[in-house]
């Protein structure tokens, strides 16, 4: 039995790989580096005669990237939850199956931003850059924000605004959300829905966001954005960087409006603005979001398992469009 | 009236120390340099009262050459293992220090630091900083899972059960040791071990909140270290002389450890440089307090000490 043929565009972790090299015949990128841009994935898919293509949220799937996949790919399987990276309406008008990883990075990117809402807060970056230069200075004047017992502002109340809710309420914090509407009663557990964006910024401490990138909002955090909020909060974003208005928020936190922001996207990544590098009230990390080893594998076999359903003839689990 | 003679070893908060200066005439060490114990008997020379740090030794000589005019002393901290109770009680100085206030800021420092071992904040730190980043790949800075793992308490008082609460938040199974079995209403779901090598095996994650002292010195050694999973993460927010430096250092580069969140050192501020040489630790300069409300709370407490001890009364938070 000949098995199915996969472009696998991006590194996997271990476990995955081996699922992959089991199940597959598998066409893997060459040499170090990230893997092959848009172009050469569908020449990859070309010369392999590839049935699936196995990308990743930072490949953008472009309508002409769409028009160019050789008509043997019948799913381009996405690793991560996001989709802002395809264009869904030319992957439905080629009648391509996209599919994505939702529910399994839940609770591991609920854990980063609760991190960087801590980090941030508490000084973390500038207190670990004295420990690493050998604590030869008092911090006695560097005092943080408390968090426990403080109001959380929530933009975005999907899984994973609902779970960083969650490690809220074991801080005691009173918890506002904004969305586009209400959640019931049981997904809410108690959170205050505030409809207007402007009004909850400007009734919390410390504001996470956690809503999806899409035409609507792009940079919904701008300079307006920033002035609603307290002055001395904190921002989190483990979402996407693009949500943000990058010069905004830098002169909100040089201004001292912002006490201080954890950010773990960028609107430009892996080179992102080098102007938040040299800011002490910041805590980055680069896109570590959904960084455990338990996650990256259950993301990989989500992926594996739309590929698997697909090439079975069956629907698949996690569509972008039906 | 003259106001009594009040020296504080260290700069205070802006608001405890407003209060101290309304209250007292203050003697400070101005610009926040360490204290030898030389320029605390200076000092002391005709105070009423001393409002002394963890950074200070009062040690028995100290207190014994301390001059007849020194009515109480306060520590800036809940540890007083810096100060001799019993030579503080022979001259008969009530001595106290600031509980409780701490719980809930000791509490966030450890969830931080297990939050940013486990996820290896501190490389992604340094590497994002420099510029290093090459880009965004599935495979790049994988961390360890913390949520609903099960954590192990080394020590369930306050800064423990506060913990519990945060890490339940995390969907954690919280497990713990202490001297004794806590109530129900205390323990909330918490598991208790009778048998210490059954509380290591089942600590995936190892946070350390017992106090210092010889019974637990170098608590956490090679042995013990053994008997935790493997790839386990530990916090210490407590006392550093609880960690055996050498090997924890040790089993952090052989991968048995596979990260840890440091706040407190054995000999701080100086600390092991093995520590340093390593990407798999996240070190912070134990600011278990550092936040505004709290450390203004701890200044009122020891401020209220010296109040009570002054006008001739108990103090309210008194350690012996």
């Amino acid at each position: 039995m000949t098995r199915p043929r996969l472009v696998v565009a991006r590194r996997m972790p271990r476990d995955v790989d081996a699922r992959i090299r089991r199940d597959f015949e598998a066409w893997f990128p060459a040499g170090p580096g990230i893997g092959p841009s848009p172009l050469a994935m569908v020449g990859a898919a070309k010369e392999h005669k590839a049935d699936a293509v196995l990308i990743a949220t930072n490949l953008a799937l472009s309508a002409d990237i769409i028009a160019a996949l050789p008509k043997s790919v019948k799913i381009v399987g996405s690793f991560g939850v996001g989709f802002d990276h395809v264009d869904v309406a030319a992957a439905k008008r080629a009648g391509l199956i996209v599919t994505n990883t939702p529910e399994v990075l839940t609770e591991c990117t609920a854990d980063l931003a609760f991190l960087l809402l801590l980090g941030a807060c508490r000084r973390a970056a500038e207190y670990v850059g004295i420990m690493r230069e050998g604590w030869r200075r008092p911090v006695s004047d560097m005092l943080g924000v408390k968090v426990s017992g403080k109001t959380l502002g929530i933009v975005g109340m999907g899984r994973i605004g609902r779970a960083v809710a969650q490690r809220a309420r074991g801080f005691d914090m009173k918890i506002l959300y904004t969305d586009a509407a209400r959640l019931p009663d049981e997904l809410e557990q108690g959170a205050t829905f505030v409809p207007d964006l402007y009004e909850m910024l400007g009734q919390a401490d410390i504001v996470s966001i956690h809503a999806p990138l899409m035409a609507e909002t792009r940079k919904m955090m701008d300079a307006k954005a920033f002035a609603a909020m307290q002055e001395g909060a904190v921002f989190v974003n483990a979402a996407r960087g693009a949500l943000v208005d990058e010069d905004a928020l830098l002169a909100a936190l040089t201004s001292g409006h912002l006490f201080a922001a954890g950010l773990d996207v960028f609107a430009s990544e892996p080179d992102y603005d080098l102007r938040f590098r040299d800011l002490p009230n910041v805590f980055l990390t680069p896109h570590t979001g959904s960084a455990t080893v338990e996650t990256r594998n259950a993301m990989g076999f989500r992926v594996l398992d739309n590929i698997d359903a697909v090439l079975a003839g069956d629907d698949p689990i996690d569509p972008l469009w039906r | 009236m003259t106001r009594p003679v009040l020296y504080i070893t260290r700069r205070l908060p802006a608001a405890p120390e407003a209060r101290a200066r309304r209250d007292y005439e203050v003697r400070q060490n101005e610009q926040d340099v360490p204290v030898t114990a030389a320029d605390i008997l200076r000092n002391a020379d005709g105070a009423d009262a001393i409002l002394c740090s963890p950074a200070e030794k009062l040690d028995a000589g100290t207190i014994a050459a301390l001059p007849g005019s020194v009515k109480a002393i306060a520590t800036f901290s809940v540890g007083f293992e810096h100060v001799d109770i019993a030579a503080a009680k022979k001259r008969g100085i009530p001595v106290g220090n600031t509980p409780d206030v701490l719980s809930v800021a000791t509490a966030e420092i450890a969830l931080l630091l297990m939050l940013a071992a486990a996820r290896r904040a501190g490389e992604a730190e340094r590497i994002v900083r420099a510029g290093q980043w090459a880009g965004w790949a599935p495979t790049q800075l994988i961390g360890t899972h913390v949520a609903g793992k099960r954590l192990g308490i080394f020590g369930m008082g306050r800064i423990g059960r506060e913990l519990a609460k945060m890490a339940r938040g995390l969907g954690m199974e919280v497990h713990y040791r202490n001297r004794s079995r806590l109530p129900d209403d205390l323990a909330a779901g918490a598991i208790y071990h009778e048998d210490e090598d059954s509380f290591l095996a089942a600590s995936e994650v190892l946070s350390l909140h017992a106090p210092g002292g010889e019974g637990t010195r170098k608590w956490l050694n090679a042995e013990r270290i053994a008997k935790l999973p493997k790839g386990v993460v530990i916090v210490n927010t407590a006392r550093g002389t609880s960690v055996d430096d050498e090997a924890l250092i040790a089993a952090l580069k052989s991968g048995q450890v596979a990260a840890a969140g440091l706040d407190v050192y054995d000999g701080e501020p100086k600390l092991n440089p093995g520590y340093l040489a390593l990407e798999n630790v996240v070190l912070l300069p134990h600011l278990g307090s550092a936040n505004m409300v709290t450390r203004d709370a701890m200044g009122f407490r020891a401020l209220d000490n010296i109040d009570a001890a002054l006008a001739g009364k108990s103090m309210p938070y008194p350690v012996a």
